[in-house]
């Protein structure tokens, strides 16, 4: 019996988006890297094109954040006091594509950094790393409004990826990322139809979609991850059937959201019979991380060493195919 | 949804002296309106104007010199569409072939040679039809051919032949349930299409008639029209038409403005 072919025909390409200039491009980075450009389903070579792979953003924060736990902070090393050294480190030993600065310390309830602190970390690790970068704010809307403009003139021109835009900040976003020559992340507090909305809005403020990577807050293995992994799904179904709102390159926070659960923050002695921590807490990661890539990210954040190691090994072998 | 834009069609008196005098501005202003409005593709009709291919290229070329939107070539001479497909710069969309055996053989080929969509109109010999089960025959036959030269569901537009509402009234629901059963054809299925202005000739109240069939349609399997694009309740309301039937994912600003 002949076996019928199954295979799926999309009438759409998912957006290019390429992050980092380098000097001839008007900044400084050594290397770019670029997400997006499928005509199918994650790791279905057989089926489409997947010209990029999908890529590792080590994070590195501004200060080390409070609730990670010691087996996390003790893998990445004294480093993690550091941000300069910490995205050296990402670079050098763990082999990230890309580094992801999450600038924690600029939370009012925090650190409370200031706007022209958090510009001069992110200079100072630009002129210490050559790969691009990503540079998110502290979730605190206000702060964020501040920290951010500052952040993208001192990165100007370094075509950095920010985060993020939302229904209620994008026009400041649009504007600074259309000054400073940055790509924005455009997020969306899991809801797709946020999501597109938010990509209507960024399009209406004059920023082109194709300068954009989408993101809905990443939920961790356990926590909402399978109603996440959906929306990943439907968006990047709808994005290859045609709809041009949709159809942009997708970034999950994994490494930031995933430090925020029980699983991946308690050992033994409060989840007993759930394995050392030590083991568990990167595992936890990898396959939060494993699951979002099979639902259409194209860019994931990791924290751990470790598993930074195996979702490497994990892209590497489903895109051998 | 797929919107194509009617407006650049010698039947209305500014193409047709604009064609006559070769002067490129009035087509211009309709393909960038049309294009702003959010056009797929540009329809482009020579009528009776001219039978020679070169004014049809002329025409093609000088909407391509204004904007990108793909071209719908408007015409039923095998001869002209020869020509006309090598002057567009984008896979174009063919409008169209019928279920007549010599249409299936001279203009189908052409769309599967270069890489065109076509519209297949459910009519055949014997003319057009009266009932849902002969349109639905004719369809099959268009279906049939297309697939024996390779062009996919995704190229073939079915237009079930829209009829006006004022004089032939019994026609609507025909139409409508062809459409229905178009739909079952393939999976994907073909894209099904209408001329949708047809609907309202002679009537008093046209735009009202043309977006509420429209809308009828789309709930039974439409998802392309060629249509006043600059008509935004027109457009709006195909949009709202396609959340209904849950095709599109909702956002709040999903209307043109």
């Amino acid at each position: 019996m002949e076996i019928p072919d199954v295979k799926e025909k999309w009438s759409n390409r998912i957006n290019t988006v390429t992050l980092g200039a380098t000097r001839e491009q008007g900044g400084t980075r050594g290397s770019t890297v670029t997400v997006g450009g499928e005509t199918t389903l994650p790791f279905l070579t057989f089926e489409g094109e997947i010209p990029h792979r999908p890529v590792i953003a080590g994070i590195v924060c501004d200060v080390v954040p409070d609730r990670w736990p010691e087996p996390v902070k003790k893998a990445i090393g004294p480093v993690i006091n550091s941000p300069v050294e910490w995205a050296q480190k990402c670079v050098e030993d763990f082999k990230v594509d890309l580094i992801s600065l999450k600038l924690v310390g600029a939370d009012p309830q925090g650190a409370n950094r200031s706007p022209s602190d958090c510009a001069k970390t992110v200079r100072d690790i630009l002129a210490a790393v050559t790969v691009p970068l990503i540079i998110w704010g502290c979730d605190d809307e206000d702060k964020d409004n501040e920290v951010l403009p500052e952040c993208s003139q001192a990165a100007r021109g370094e075509n950095c990826l920010l985060g993020s835009a939302t229904e209620s900040n994008y026009r400041t976003m649009a504007a600074i990322g259309k000054a400073d020559r940055h790509k924005l992340i455009a997020e969306a507090p899991v809801d797709i139809n946020i999501g597109k909305q938010v990509n209507i809005l960024l399009q209406d403020a004059g920023f082109s979609l194709e300068d954009v990577v989408m993101c809905q807050v990443t939920a961790a293995l356990g926590y909402g991850f399978d109603y996440v992994y959906t929306i990943f799904e439907r968006v990047r179904i709808a994005g290859l059937k045609g709809d041009k709102l949709m159809a942009l390159p997708q970034i999950a926070n994994v490494g930031w959201e995933v430090y925020k659960v029980k699983e991946a923050l308690a050992d033994e002695d409060i989840l007993p019979g759930w394995g050392r921590l030590e083991n568990r807490a990167p595992l936890w990661e990898a396959s939060t991380a494993a699951g979002y890539l099979q639902a259409g990210a194209d860019i994931v954040t990791l924290a751990h060493p470790e598993a930074i190691r195996i979702t490497r090994e994990i892209i590497a072998e489903l895109m051998a195919g | 949804m797929i919107f194509i834009g009617e407006r650049i069609n010698t039947g209305f008196k500014d193409i047709k002296q604009a064609v006559l005098h070769k002067d490129p501005r009035p087509l211009q202003e309709w393909a960038r309106k049309q294009t702003e409005a959010g056009a797929n593709y540009l329809d482009v009709n020579l009528g009776a104007v001219s039978s020679k291919a070169a004014d049809m290229c002329w025409m093609i070329e000088t909407v391509q010199a204004a904007v990108e939107t793909p071209i719908c070539i408007d015409t039923n001479k095998p001869t002209i569409l020869a020509e006309a497909v090598k002057a567009c710069k984008k896979p174009p969309l063919i409008n169209s072939t019928t279920a007549a055996q010599d249409k299936l053989d001279s203009m189908m080929p052409i769309a599967a040679q270069y890489n065109a969509s076509i519209i297949g109109v459910v009519m055949d010999e014997t003319g057009t039809p009266k009932s849902a089960d002969k349109r639905v025959e004719n369809a099959g036959k268009i279906l049939a051919r297309a697939m024996e030269l390779g062009i996919e569901p995704e190229r073939l537009f079915l237009d079930p032949i829209v009829m006006p509402l004022k004089y032939m009234q019994d026609q609507a629901k025909e139409i409508l349930e062809a459409t229905r059963q178009f739909a079952l054809f393939s999976d994907p299925p073909p894209h099904i299409v209408c001329g949708l202005s047809n609907i309202s000739d002679g009537a008093t109240y046209r735009r009202l008639i043309n977006r509420t069939f429209l809308v009828m349609a789309i709930c039974c399997g439409m998802d392309a029209a060629i249509c006043d694009v600059t008509d935004t309740a027109l457009v709006n309301a195909a949009l709202a038409a396609e959340l209904v039937m849950n095709r599109q994912i909702y956002a709040d600003s999903f209307v043109r403005k």
